[in-house]
């Protein structure tokens, strides 16, 4: 039914209505706020990865003209103890206070232990050069392997292992390990007639969003807190600031102000309490904290450093029999690394009727790892993808056909528990196989010596759907007004609009959407897990049905007819001989009954994985082991493209996220555990100079469970680049690549030259 | 608290005095002093150019300029890119869908416009490599360079 | 940042001047592109920052066929590269302007700057050694020359006193049948510190079979960019080939004594050395032919 759909607006790719603010400097991001009285603030944090602290003496920052609070952890009640789901993961209370504000241990170089707000930036910052803080310095744990060994330092005392749903009785730094069983894996690897084992080290990566985290706040004499800021979620912010600072839910406003990227990492609270917290202290004047970027490298959202083992086993025909996979991520400093979906992903494009998944979730002096576009996917498929193309290579099949051949399909069950409904992971295979790229020759090497290699790769990623509000108010001309709360990071306005415009037959320029906060629209989940465009584009949809259903009142009212008996047809509302336009009508309101506003809350549900498959050229400089990459293309299910744009952006900026994973980036720690490179210079992200324009193929294979046939796009792009890269370089070099980043240090110490 | 300085300069062709410290840069001058939020604070050492602007059509770092070297200099920030329409490069951003987040988009747009003046007629490579100081994490760069191509050519058929 | 206060100086003794009866607390300020962002992050202090871009000697850029190129310390790349007759007589040059930061960094760092900023890794030192230039530095007492491979003490030092103020560079104009060529080792294709660097120029006899000299240079291998005399020396009197560029390489690798940092590892840019020194070479060499 969906597939004979007819759309007017939805695959169109009309002019997002925040343009214009965003390409003439008007748009408001999170930094960009002026208030009345504004002060500024700035963080101390802990020089030290690992540190009791003994005293903080704020005394003097306190006595410096131009300051106007001081805060520490003595400003922060404890926080309950409760586990809640927020975000694309889960928040315990009491971590997420102590991750904000360091109480009496320091976990990482950046831990906050103390905050200053001034008249101005520079004065607090000298400000902070006054406070003493007395430091125990203890040994950092920095490596996962090292942190799960019996003897290692232990990072929170009170931690002990949930061990396959048992509590461990001792402390650990293995906050969990968890265990998915399919079948029998030891006899089907009995039965194997190839196996191959591999080993993976990956290293901690960062979001890298251009924006730093900023929060601003008002804590009013009222005690209600105001808080404006750059977030992927501000009802998860709401929430945070009101356990942490334990003012009641509906004290707080959270106000989403225009976002400079997140992709995960600005799904929690970093700074807008402690802005709250300082404003309190500073007399109820409004504090805003901006991060510098070495702060945002350093103490925010990294996702998780990760040893990987993967051993898969196949039949002679290049069934893949038996698979396993031993997984350990870095939580950072407090549980909660992206290890389940890591565990759910590994092996997600495929069918297998034995295997098993031992994974653990590991705690380290590092920051706490956060959600990073697909969580835990990336480097769980580098794993993954590179053991099946090594299988692939023994059984002398191609790397496509075996992906075909043990592809999943509808019904098949997931090594982590699910059953697969509907999904579309065959035809990416399949649109890559008769693609150009796949087609042609391999380039030829721009210089002698070096060496072109081909490589595919396939991901999954499961999607979430979650529960979204709007609300719409029609206007005598005939235009909506469309509050819709669902925090657009790339374009949701206009792909939301354009569902609302198609399910009221309007055009795209008669909706006016724009984003509310946590007091002017209802309840929205945050905009992860790819979720925005299905979840708050079906509550587009039950809204427009809304609109539809109180504009037929008012036609029947018009003709003095019952509304069942009014026709709808595009914009066009009929009864026997008579018909009114959606805009005539819309300025008979009056007339008809009096204006016309509604709103939708829905728990959404339904949301379908995608997969896509991949397929890169590189260029590998065997000198001086330097990757070029020459070109990209990337086939994905992308379910309906609401605003195919919008989806083609996502797959090239998804993509080359990838690739900067896979080929330069990691945090670089010294033994002490000081983070070394907290910039750009040296956390090294693409540059346009060092991509080739990466070509997409949208495979339109509709959800039924959406009105439109969504699917969730934003993240499955960023899972197969590192492992189709490796297999690329494997291609090219004939070696195996079982490290991230590839970086050319990395490519030289494989060949063996260093 | 050190002195503050008064300095004269041209703002997007408009006269402009304003009071600063020597240690406030030109970007922090920009958006706290002259409230021209558009100039980005990305990273404050000049790796990714959400700060860009035209220091006397020299394309710049504002953080990396002090407010007080603007005296008596011409600077030209994205809110001086348009006139009463869009200027070309704006709009092929919108109908290419070169922003997604769209906060180095100002950035993007200023040292695009460098280029072009310099170079009219931009190879791929061209385009890649003047903007390679302007980081994106968004789009992976391939519409951000459609867009700019494009605009040079709209350019280049009006002059 | 911490507070300081700011001159212009509108001459070379006033500069001089300042930095005289200031010293370490007086910085001065050139493109700014890394002693602000040392200011910021309090790498470096100062009580009085002089700025130095208003001073007529620094901006000079002349071109003799006698006394060769003078190039004021305060001249940012943009200019350097935007001459086209330069452009032409020192291809050396220009690869260490267009590759210092990217092109808004190029509007505003200067050669005086990435000199006086001393790091190891500067894209433009093994350059300058290469091309034989030589620093002109003014103080109270005059003005001398020092030649660029004697001009560091250290990482983030140089031989300036206090009271000194480099004014320009001065580079032999270049001789019939040479050429000159800078490359750097990067992870990404911009933005990126060298890992390894070369800059190298060669002459050639005149029919072009010759090596009739030679002087080489890498980055990032030593605490001051490294001037390698005998890899050059190696050179001279040998047919221009494979097997004298080998060599050349293998006698650079030899001088060079890389730590391991976050950028790259001692054995890493040990081998890069050689494989920089070659491909350096044979650019050089393709110029001079040309």
């Amino acid at each position: 039914m969906i597939e004979t759909q007819e759309f007017k607006v939805i695959g169109t790719r009309p002019i997002r209505p925040d343009g214009i603010d965003k390409v003439t400097g008007r748009a408001q991001y999170g930094a960009d706020i002026k208030l009345q009285g504004l002060l500024y603030g700035r963080v101390l944090r802990s020089p030290h990865a690992h540190a009791r602290i003994r005293s903080v003496d704020v005394s003097a920052a306190e006595k410096l003209p131009g300051v106007k609070a001081v805060i520490t952890g003595r400003d922060f009640p404890a926080a309950s103890n409760e586990t809640v789901h927020a975000g694309e993961g889960v928040v315990n209370f009491s971590y997420l206070s102590e991750n904000l504000m360091a109480q009496t241990r320091a976990l990482y170089h950046g831990h906050v232990v103390a905050a200053v707000a001034a008249v101005d930036v520079h004065i607090a910052e000298e400000a902070l050069k006054l406070i003493k803080v007395d430091y125990e310095v203890l040994t950092p744990v920095l490596d996962v392997i090292e942190a799960m060994r019996d003897d290692s330092p232990v990072v929170l005392q009170e931690v002990r292992t949930d061990e396959l749903g048992e509590k461990g009785t001792k402390p650990t730094n293995i906050a969990s390990h968890g265990r998915h069983d399919l079948g029998d894996v030891d006899k089907a690897f009995a039965n194997a007639a190839v196996i191959v084992e591999r080993e993976f080290v990956t290293g901690t990566v960062h979001q890298g969003y251009i924006e730093p985290q900023n929060g601003t706040a008002i804590s009013s004499m009222d005690g209600s807190i105001t808080a404006w800021t750059s977030t992927q979620s501000a009802w998860d912010e709401r929430r945070e600031i009101s356990e942490v600072l334990k003012v009641p839910l509906a004290m707080v406003r959270v106000i989403p102000m225009e976002i400079g990227g997140g992709f995960g990492g600005k799904l929690n609270a970093y700074l807008e309490p402690l802005a709250a917290a300082l404003s309190r202290k500073a007399g109820h004047q409004p504090v805003k904290l901006t991060m510098s970027r070495d702060e945002v490298l350093k103490a925010t959202g990294p996702t998780s450093a990760s040893v990987m083992r993967v051993k898969m086993g196949a039949d002679k025909s290049g069934r893949i029999i038996a698979a396993y996979a031993w997984m350990a991520y870095e939580a950072g400093a407090f549980p909660g690394s992206p290890i389940g979906a890591g565990a759910a992903v590994i092996f997600g494009p495929y069918r297998f009727e034995n295997a098993r998944i031992d994974y653990y979730d590991v705690i380290v002096n590092k920051p706490k790892a956060q959600a990073y576009r697909a969580p835990g996917g990336t480097n769980a498929a580098y794993a993954a993808e590179v053991v099946v193309n090594d299988l692939a290579e023994k059984l002398g099949i191609d790397p496509l056909e075996m992906r075909l051949k043990n592809g999943a399909r509808q019904g098949d069950r997931r090594a982590d528990g699910p059953t697969y409904g509907p999904i579309a992971y065959l035809e990416t295979i399949e649109a890559i196989k008769v693609s150009a790229h796949y087609n042609s020759p391999k380039p030829a090497p721009s210089r002698l010596g070096n060496k072109v290699g081909r490589g595919v790769a396939s991901g999954y990623w499961g999607n979430w759907d979650g529960r979204s509000s709007a609300s719409a108010v029609i206007n005598s001309d005939g235009r909506v007004s469309y509050l819709e709360g669902s925090t657009d990071i790339g374009g949701l306005r206009a792909s939301l609009a354009m569902q609302l415009a198609e399910t009221i037959g309007l055009k795209y320029e008669d909706i006016r959407p724009m984003m509310g906060d946590t007091q002017t629209v209802g309840f929205n989940d945050a905009t992860g897990g790819s979720r925005s465009t299905y979840g708050s584009g079906m509550a587009a949809h039950r809204l427009g049905l809304k609109i539809i259903a109180e504009m037929q009142k008012h036609a029947a009212a018009l003709w003095d007819v019952q509304p069942e008996q009014v026709n709808v047809k595009g914009d066009v509302y009929s009864c026997g001989e008579k018909a009114i336009t959606f805009k005539e009508l819309a300025g008979q309101l009056d007339e008809t009954g009096g204006p016309i506003s509604v709103s939708v809350s829905l728990d959404t549900k339904g949301a379908l994985p995608t997969f896509a498959t991949q397929v890169v050229d590189v260029e590998v400089d065997v000198e001086t082991g330097k990757l070029q990459i020459l070109r990209y293309t990337a086939a994905q299910d992308v379910g309906r493209a609401i605003h195919p744009s919008y989806v083609e952006g996502q797959i090239q900026g998804g993509v080359v996220q990838g690739l900067g994973w896979a080929m330069h980036e990691e945090y670089v720690y010294d033994k002490d555990g000081h983070l070394l490179n907290g910039s750009l210079l040296d956390y090294r992200m693409p540059t346009a100079l060092d991509m080739p324009m990466i070509d997409t193929i949208l495979v339109e294979v509709p959800n039924p469970n959406h009105p439109f046939g969504v699917k969730g796009v934003g993240e499955v792009p960023i899972v197969p680049p590192a492992g189709a890269l490796a297999n690329a370089i494997y291609d090219a070099i004939g070696v195996r690549m079982n490290v991230l980043p590839m970086n050319p240090r990395n490519v030289l110490k494989a060949i063996g030259t260093i | 608290m050190s002195r503050k300085i008064s300095v004269s300069a041209t703002i997007n062709g408009q006269e402009n005095e304003f009071l600063c410290e020597p240690r406030q840069s030109l970007l922090e001058v920009l958006r706290d002093v002259l409230n021209l939020t558009g100039a980005k604070e990305g990273c404050n050492n000049g790796n990714c150019g959400a700060c860009s602007v035209l220091l006397d059509g020299v394309l710049v770092n504002s953080c990396l300029v002090l407010g007080v070297e603007a005296q008596g200099r011409s600077i030209t920030t994205v809110e001086g890119l348009a006139g009463d329409e869009l200027h070309p490069l704006q709009r092929q951003f919108l109908e290419n869908a070169a922003l997604q987040c769209g906060i180095c988009t100002p950035g993007f747009l200023v040292a695009s416009k460098a280029l072009l003046e310099k170079n009219p007629n931009p190879t791929e490579h061209e385009v890649r490599y003047f903007l390679a100081g302007n980081l994106c994490r968004c789009t992976g760069y391939d519409k951000i360079v459609k867009a700019v191509m494009a605009a040079a050519e709209e350019m280049r058929a009006k002059a | 940042m911490q507070a300081f206060s700011y001159v212009s100086a509108k001459s070379v003794s006033e500069a001089s001047a300042i930095l005289a009866q200031e010293g370490d607390n007086a910085k001065v300020l050139s493109g700014g592109t890394d002693i602000i962002v040392q200011l910021r992050e309090g790498r470096r202090s100062a009580h009085v920052v002089v700025d130095v871009k208003a001073i007529p000697e620094l901006n000079e850029l002349s071109y003799d066929a006698a006394a060769g190129l003078t190039i004021g310390a305060a001249v940012p790349m943009h200019r350097i590269y935007g001459d086209a007759k330069l452009a032409a007589l020192y291809p050396g040059l220009m690869d260490s302007a267009t590759l210092i930061g990217g092109t808004a960094i190029q509007g505003r760092a200067t050669l005086g700057g990435n000199v006086c900023t001393a790091s190891p890794a500067g894209d433009a030192l093994p350059t300058l050694i290469a091309l034989n230039a030589r620093c002109v530095v003014a103080s109270a007492n005059g003005t001398r020359e020092i030649a660029i491979e004697n001009f560091f003490a250290g990482p983030g030092r140089t031989v300036l006193q206090k009271g000194d103020l480099l004014v320009a560079f001065k580079l032999p104009a270049p001789q019939p049948n040479s050429g000159a060529a800078y490359l750097r080792f990067i992870p990404r294709n911009e933005m990126d510190i060298a890992v390894v660097s070369a800059g190298v120029s060669v002459q050639l006899s005149a029919d072009k079979s010759t090596f009739i000299a030679a002087r080489i240079a890498l980055g990032a291998v030593a605490p001051t960019p490294l001037f390698v005399p005998e890899a050059g020396a190696a050179l001279i009197g040998q047919p221009v080939g494979a097997v004298a560029v080998n060599a050349a390489a293998e006698i650079a690798k030899a001088a060079a004594r890389p730590i391991s940092d976050m950028r790259g590892s001692a054995e890493q840019r040990k081998h890069l050395s050689a494989v920089m020194t070659k491909r350096t070479l044979e650019i050089a060499i393709e110029r001079a032919r040309a």
